[in-house]
């Protein structure tokens, strides 16, 4: 037992002889949970998750033994906890509208009962060792929850309990360690956060993620398993798109990291997701979802836990043998909340404030991402995708930098696109992406051979056009040339047939790959059959007046994902429209009029 | 310990007093500083060891004698008494009357600080308020329980813009139960004057709480003043069942006070010397507007940011823009063009208007009229620049369309009187009639059924039209 000796906002120092670096901390009267991040003789540094307001120099403080660590078994999906797993909902019904403090909920309900199924092919006295599968919980319709043997435990099956209703507490097996005791094990285990999960080996991240945003899949893809950061000043759309990703994307479980961030943006995640359903599977979205939410007014130091809360609980997904993908918004608050509590160590700042280590956090935090042959030999991938908020929008600076360097696909969102609401906002001359060849192969197989082509077709025709515009801009339309004034069309027909796609748009909102690639293709279709006219002569204008321009960008919200046929069909309209024209222009009577 | 007075100041510089030896203060008390005349200053324990104790002194600590002063620790955190006799009222940042009459006394007092609410205990806010003004109510839908700030310069009207919301707001078809909390923090005399005559000329005065620091007043008061106004809105609106509105003028002079006191502290600078935790500070201001499920009242904000040399992206108005949800900018080329309000709708943002219009709130077309709007006043300003460049006459007929369209976007769908309250029907009406001087092709964000029910197209004057 020791005492707290001075309380400095979210950081105290306690006299507590003995405890370890990140080793939970309970203090004062109010119960108060801290984790050790600094020791010097008997005084300890520690960090609390709660407001400190209220406590006082010489109430107790008392270590408990172990880190940070996440409960994790049935029970997970469908829920909203805060930055240290506490059950939101839970905490609704014990403490009211607002957030009370000292409350030391479980995450999971102890007293719901799951049917669990022991796995088939285990007998009594098999060798089990961590990450294999004891058994199985339908968890939700769509997600069968492996229960797994911890992934440090090894040993004999001495016991495994036979099909029916358990919590997640009551014992369903127990093995013999070689050397150690008889472990028990129930529907749930604990794992320290900041520890990242063991697994086999890492495995090539090949497969495109699909999220339905076209900007994203066709022209800056992620893979399962891979990272991605969206940067952008406020207002910009990191926030829809991350929410666009967690509705759309075909991954089997989505965690929603809030940090930092608003309260309504997670509300809107929770009224919005059950009214869903996933195209992948039908079933509703929540049942796939989970939150995890440090709003911008909770307390800092937990703002720092939940990133690790939530991609802890990714990993063990994954070793489930699933596709995860964890969408954190924004990673700089979490950045700022270390440097929060850097500043208040004194540590030395080196950039902006933030202490030397940042860039290394950022690293190893990342790293946790990953497509994985599991312990069991599944293969399972954590997608990470992290907003960025640089401090007036300017990407030099260091958790942007940092972040770029880490990631493979960087979605820049723009204030000008935003400002003039060209949705989403992703500058297609900033950003890139590290996926494109692995993601070719799945397009080429599954939708078009001719996609990495198109793909590169559409980025030269808008850097093209964007060199003209510089022209324009200097010296007018007139300046241009009848291909030039052409081109300028086709990549306007890109961007706001393609490019540009409203989250709220009730039929674009999703896009299938299909439909994203025949999207792409009639644009730049129209744009070749409109060069070959001008080769032969006729005018630009009367081009630049066809209907079906204007038809053509609306395109994208008039036939849904479904309605491939009639999509496809656009294309004969298009030929019809051009062939027309072209034998008006190579009748030579109608060219003597 | 209530009882003890202390007298062990050591230092007292940027309104934080530095006490030695006083053992076992809690974090967040009052304490009662008294000084060498017997004149009480309000302070706050924001550190707290058994060597040393950081008071904040919210009157500041400018002619504090050391040897002179005595501190006594309150044993409680700073709370605000409330009750329905609150309205009409006026009280300084600390809670006491400044409109001459008695301070308030109840039984019920809550902490200023109030705890964050609970994000699964909210409700998404949805219900279109009319402030009858075009560029707000077309655009920038403001929607109940959320958080819009003014981005504003020295010299631009958003003190009219805001006392125009205030007298204008309503949800069309309700005679809502509504009150008004108006927390000025460093604001002039004759701005303070300019609220309080608005207020009662409109009739609303009775509905009205007023929570005053003038520009002479001490700054550091300006730290808890929004804390203290947002009790008392918590209260009218979650007790009271009232929609409460909240204007908060100017917050760039609250960010200043922060600033101050953490450089007394000795806290790492950031960005232009505000501390790194300004974003958290922020808000834990701004999040407390919002809507909580079960609960009838709402709590609405309209926080004033003055952009210190018109920088949108000055750390005050840039950690603003990234909490609040969305904004309202005002634009110095506009107001010189005797555009009011001088609304710059492109970097104005709503974000929660999306739920909050619509078909069931306004009119089915109103998401995909704005939409247009902006698309197209975009293109057309981009046109006025090259314009300037090359010359209206170089432009194309199509171009020189946009001009138009620019103009009269401004002067007539934005721009409008000081009194005019425009019903949401008027304002898509005149939205229609100025997108009507663009051709039908167009418009492709609003739909063909749309175009063939409102757009009349009008050809500029001059133009030929072949039969
Ligand atoms: N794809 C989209 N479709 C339609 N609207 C969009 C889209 N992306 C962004 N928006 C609009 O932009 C607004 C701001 O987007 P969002 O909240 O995602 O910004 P943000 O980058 O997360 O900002 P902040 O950093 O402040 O959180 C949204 O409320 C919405 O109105
Ligand atoms: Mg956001």
């Amino acid at each position: 037992m020791g005492e707290i000796l001075e309380i400095n906002g979210p950081i105290l120092t306690v006299r507590l002889p003995q405890v370890v670096i990140g080793e939970q901390v309970r203090v004062g009267s109010l119960a108060l949970v801290g984790e050790v991040i600094g020791r010097e003789d008997d005084r300890a540094t520690v960090q609390v998750y709660e407001a400190t307001e209220g406590l006082r120099p010489g109430e107790q403080a008392e270590a408990l033994g172990h880190p940070l660590s996440v409960e994790l078994g049935p029970g997970l999906l469908g829920g909203i906890f805060d930055g240290v797993q506490r059950p939101l909902d839970a905490i609704q019904k014990a403490s009211g509208d607002r957030m009370a403090r000292g409350l030391a909920l479980p995450a999971l309900d102890r007293a719901r009962k799951w049917r669990f199924e022991p796995a088939p092919d285990l007998h009594i006295g098999a060798r089990v060792h961590g990450g294999m599968a004891l058994g199985s919980v339908q968890e939700t319709a769509s997600i069968t929850h492996k229960i797994l043997v911890p992934p440090n435990l090894r040993g004999k099956l001495v016991d495994l309990a036979p099909a029916g209703e358990y919590t997640v507490e009551q014992a369903i097996a127990r093995i013999q360690d070689r050397h150690g005791p008889v472990a028990k094990l129930a529907l749930f285990h604990r794992w320290p956060v900041r520890t990242p999960r063991p697994f086999r080996r890492r495995d090539p991240a090949d497969e495109p993620l699909i999220t339905g945003q076209r900007v994203l899949d066709t022209f800056f893809p992620l893979v399962k398993g891979g990272k991605a950061a969206v940067p952008g000043p406020f207002g910009a759309g990191k926030t829809v798109i991350q929410h666009q990703i967690a509705r759309w994307c075909d991954a089997r479980i989505v965690i929603y990291v809030g940090c930092g961030e608003r309260g309504n943006e997670l509300v809107d995640v929770l009224e919005s997701m059950p009214k869903l359903t996933d195209p992948h599977t039908g079933r509703p979205l929540m049942e796939r979802t989970l939150i995890v939410a440090n709003t911008s007014n909770m307390p800092v130091v937990a703002r720092e836990a939940s990133v690790y809360v939530g991609i802890t609980i990714a990993e063990y997904f994954r070793d489930q043998g699933l596709d995860v993908v964890i969408v954190a918004d924004s990673t700089s608050r979490w950045a700022e909340a270390l440097r929060e509590v850097a500043g208040r160590l004194r540590q030395m700042p080196v950039e902006e404030g933030y202490p030397a280590y940042l860039a290394s956090h950022l690293a190893s935090f990342y790293e946790r991402a990953g497509r994985v042959e599991t312990l069991s030999g599944d293969t399972g991938s954590v997608t990470l995708i992290g907003s960025v908020s640089p401090p007036g929008g300017d990407f030099s600076e260091p958790v942007t930098s940092h972040t770029k360097e880490i990631i493979q696909t960087f979605w820049a969102l723009s204030k000008q696109l935003a400002d003039a609401r060209h949705y989403p906002a992703v500058d297609w001359t900033e950003s890139f992406s590290g996926y494109v060849a692995a993601s070719a192969r799945w397009w080429e197989t599954n939708v078009d051979k001719s996609w990495a082509a198109r793909r590169a077709e559409a980025l030269a025709l808008l850097s093209q056009a964007e060199e003209l515009a510089r022209i324009v801009n200097l010296v007018g339309m007139e300046a241009l040339s009848a291909a030039q004034r052409w081109t300028l069309e086709g990549a306007s027909l890109i961007r706001e047939g393609v490019l540009q796609q409203s989250a709220l748009d009730e039929v674009d909102s999703y896009c299938s790959p299909g439909k994203q690639f025949l999207l792409l293709d009639l644009a730049l279709f129209i744009y070749h059959e409109g060069m070959t006219l001008l080769d032969s002569g006729v005018p630009v204008q009367q081009l630049l007046g066809l209907p079906l321009l204007s038809k053509a960008r609306r395109y994208k919200s008039r036939y849904r994902s479904e309605e491939m046929e009639a999509l496809k069909a656009c294309r004969d309209e298009i030929r019809g429209t051009f062939d027309r024209i072209r034998t008006e222009y190579t009748k030579p009577v109608e060219r003597a009029r | 310990m209530k009882e003890m007075e202390f007298r062990t100041a050591s230092a007292a510089r940027g309104g934080l007093l530095f006490m030695k030896g006083v053992p076992g203060v809690a974090l967040g008390d009052r304490a009662a500083v008294r000084d060498h005349r017997g004149r009480l200053r309000n302070g706050l324990v924001i550190r707290s060891s058994n060597d040393l104790v950081l008071v904040e002194v919210f009157e500041g600590t400018d002619g504090l004698d050391l040897e002179r002063t005595w501190v006594r620790f309150l044993e409680e955190p700073f709370e605000l008494p409330l009750s329905r006799e609150l309205l009409g009222r006026v009280f300084n940042g600390v809670g006491r009357p400044l409109d001459g009459r008695p301070p308030l006394l109840s039984p019920l007092k809550r902490p200023v600080n109030g705890a964050p609410v609970n994000p699964a205990a909210r409700a998404y806010p949805r219900e279109f308020i009319q402030t009858g003004i075009s560029a707000i109510d077309g655009m920038n839908s403001l929607v109940r329980g959320q958080k819009l700030p003014v981005f504003s310069g020295s010299g631009l009207p958003h003190n009219r813009l805001a006392a125009q919301i205030v007298r204008q707001a309503r949800l069309p078809g309700e005679e809502g139960r509504f009150a008004v909390v108006f927390a000025a923090m460093g604001v002039s005399h004759s701005d303070a004057r300019f609220f309080q005559e608005d207020f009662e000329s409109s009739g609303v005065l009775g509905q009205v709480v007023m929570f005053v620091n003038l520009a002479d007043d001490p700054p550091i008061e300006r730290l808890i003043l929004p804390r203290t106004a947002l009790t008392a809105a918590e209260y009218l609106a979650y007790d009271l069942d009232l929609h409460v509105l909240v204007v908060m003028t100017d917050m760039t002079n609250y960010a200043e006070a922060l600033r101050e006191v953490a450089t007394a502290k000795g806290d790492v600078p950031s960005r232009k010397g505000y501390p790194g935790y300004l974003y958290s500070d922020l808000a834990e201001v701004y999040e407390r507007a919002g809507r909580i499920r079960e609960r009838r009242g709402s709590v609405t904000m309209i926080p004033v940011v003055s952009m210190p040399s018109d920088d949108i992206t000055h750390p005050i108005p840039d950690l603003t823009g990234y909490i609040t949800e969305g904004q309202v900018v005002l634009a110095r080329d506009l107001n010189a063009r005797h555009v009011y309000p001088p609304v710059a709708v492109l970097p104005s943002l709503s974000r929660l208007m999306k739920d909050g219009i619509g078909r069931n709130y306004t009119r089915d077309d109103h998401p995909r009229v704005a939409s247009q709007l902006f698309a197209s006043y975009a293109r057309a300003l981009e046109v006025r620049n090259l314009a300037a460049i090359i010359g209206a006459e170089e432009l194309t007929e199509g171009d020189r369309r946009y001009l138009a369209f620019a103009d009269a976007f401004e002067n007539r769908f934005v721009s409008q009187g000081e009194t005019e309250d425009r019903t949401i029907f008027e304002t898509l009406s005149i939205a229609w009639e100025v997108l009507s001087l663009l051709p039908a092709e167009e418009l492709i964000r609003v739909s063909e059924e749309e175009i063939a029910g409102h757009h009349r197209f009008q050809p500029l004057s001059g133009e030929v039209h072949a039969a």
